[in-house]
């Protein structure tokens, strides 16, 4: 090991574990742009289209989602592309209130912790137990994930560009267990099962009916409401005798 | 195609546009439990749909090819807690698989 003296500050004391985190999960996301980029160019994209979502959307689910309306609709499906996109992209809102009373910025800097806020930033300053490490574990795991990110996008393109249909190599199939995979972890109690199950039957009923991209923006929502008024329901029905219906 | 470049664009600043915002609002607005609530709901739906979609949506309504069989496969290696990266993969040469050697859809 090296003379943890010679460390600078930042990589004193458990800084060690809050760097590797940070590196790990940068490098272990950054290798999903592989799929991104392969699909990416696959579905009609061009490297640099490919190139510049990553940077400048930095955001996987949004990412894949405005790629996938846009590969099965073309142009013509564009607002659809975007709004799945930034509905999508609602979530790193959340993380972005949270994190800065975390990192208690000022001014511009705002603007570079804005673009690096994403799922994985968010979960490894999640992760750290004192101020310090959550802003470091935020900050090293933003870039590492956009360096990685970005690199293997490119990668991915470039090998995507290759494949003269996706179907050949299995990457329209890559896709649903691309999104099936960000959904997974989300899936851990009976709300968000029922969600997701009534959006996939919802979303399958309105392929037919609704021109391509629209029928995920539909049905998500739908979802999120049919759900709700089933709880509703079912709360007023399992507390009949107060007669005082739900109180809360 | 050049003509997807305005999605691009303009896809990249609505998603950016959730992200500053955040830096924007004041804290208090992200402990209320309905905002939250709402927001993760509406990504369970929105992932829930978009991976319906990319496995049976086809040209002209619903298309039923190696795609299903593939997602079977990945939904198992999720639940076996198989990494994501080896997950896809494996999805995608599943389809091949059943595509090049049983010349299925």
């Amino acid at each position: 090991m090296v003379n943890k003296a010679a460390l600078p500050t930042w990589l004193q004391g458990n800084s060690g574990q809050t760097v590797s985190m940070s590196l790990g999960v940068g490098f272990a996301t950054g290798l999903y742009g592989l799929s991104f980029g392969a699909l990416a160019t696959a579905s009609g994209l061009s490297i640099w289209q490919a190139q510049v979502l990553s940077l400048l959307m930095f955001s996987g689910g949004s990412q894949f989602a405005i790629i996938g309306v846009l590969g099965a609709s073309g142009a013509a499906g564009m607002l659809p592309a975007i709004l799945s996109a930034w509905l999508l992209g609602i979530r790193n809102g959340f993380y972005a209130l949270r994190l800065s009373g975390v990192l208690q910025l000022v001014g511009a800097t705002k603007l570079l912790a804005a673009q690096f806020t994403i799922d994985e930033s968010n979960a490894v300053s999640l992760a750290q137990d004192q101020p310090r490490y959550q802003k470091l574990g935020f900050w090293l795991t933003g870039a590492a994930v956009f360096v990685f990110w970005n690199g293997f996008t490119f990668v991915g393109a470039i090998l995507g560009g290759s494949v003269s249909s996706p179907g050949v190599w299995g990457l329209d199939a890559a896709a649903g267990a691309a999104f099936l995979g960000l959904l997974w972890p989300r899936l851990t109690h009976l709300q968000p099962l029922a969600i997701g199950v009534t959006a996939a039957v919802l979303a399958a009923v309105f392929i037919g009916p609704l021109p391509s991209g629209i029928p995920v923006i539909v049905a998500a929502p739908l979802a999120v409401l049919l759900v709700w008024v089933f709880e509703r329901l079912n709360r007023r029905k399992s507390s009949p005798a107060t007669g005082a219906g739900d109180s809360k | 195609m050049i003509e997807f470049w305005p999605a691009i664009l303009i896809g990249s600043l609505a998603v950016y546009s959730w992200k500053i915002l955040g830096y924007l609002l004041p804290e208090s607005f992200s402990r209320q439990k309905t905002v939250v609530d709402l927001a993760n709901q509406l990504t369970v739906g929105l992932l829930a749909a978009l991976c319906t979609v990319e496995t049976i949506g086809g040209n002209q309504g619903i298309a039923i090819d190696s795609r299903i069989p593939a997602l079977a496969v990945a939904a198992i290696l999720y639940w076996r807690k198989v990494p994501y990266l080896v997950t896809v993969l494996a999805a995608a040469i599943v389809a091949a698989a059943l595509r090049y050697f049983l010349h299925w859809a």
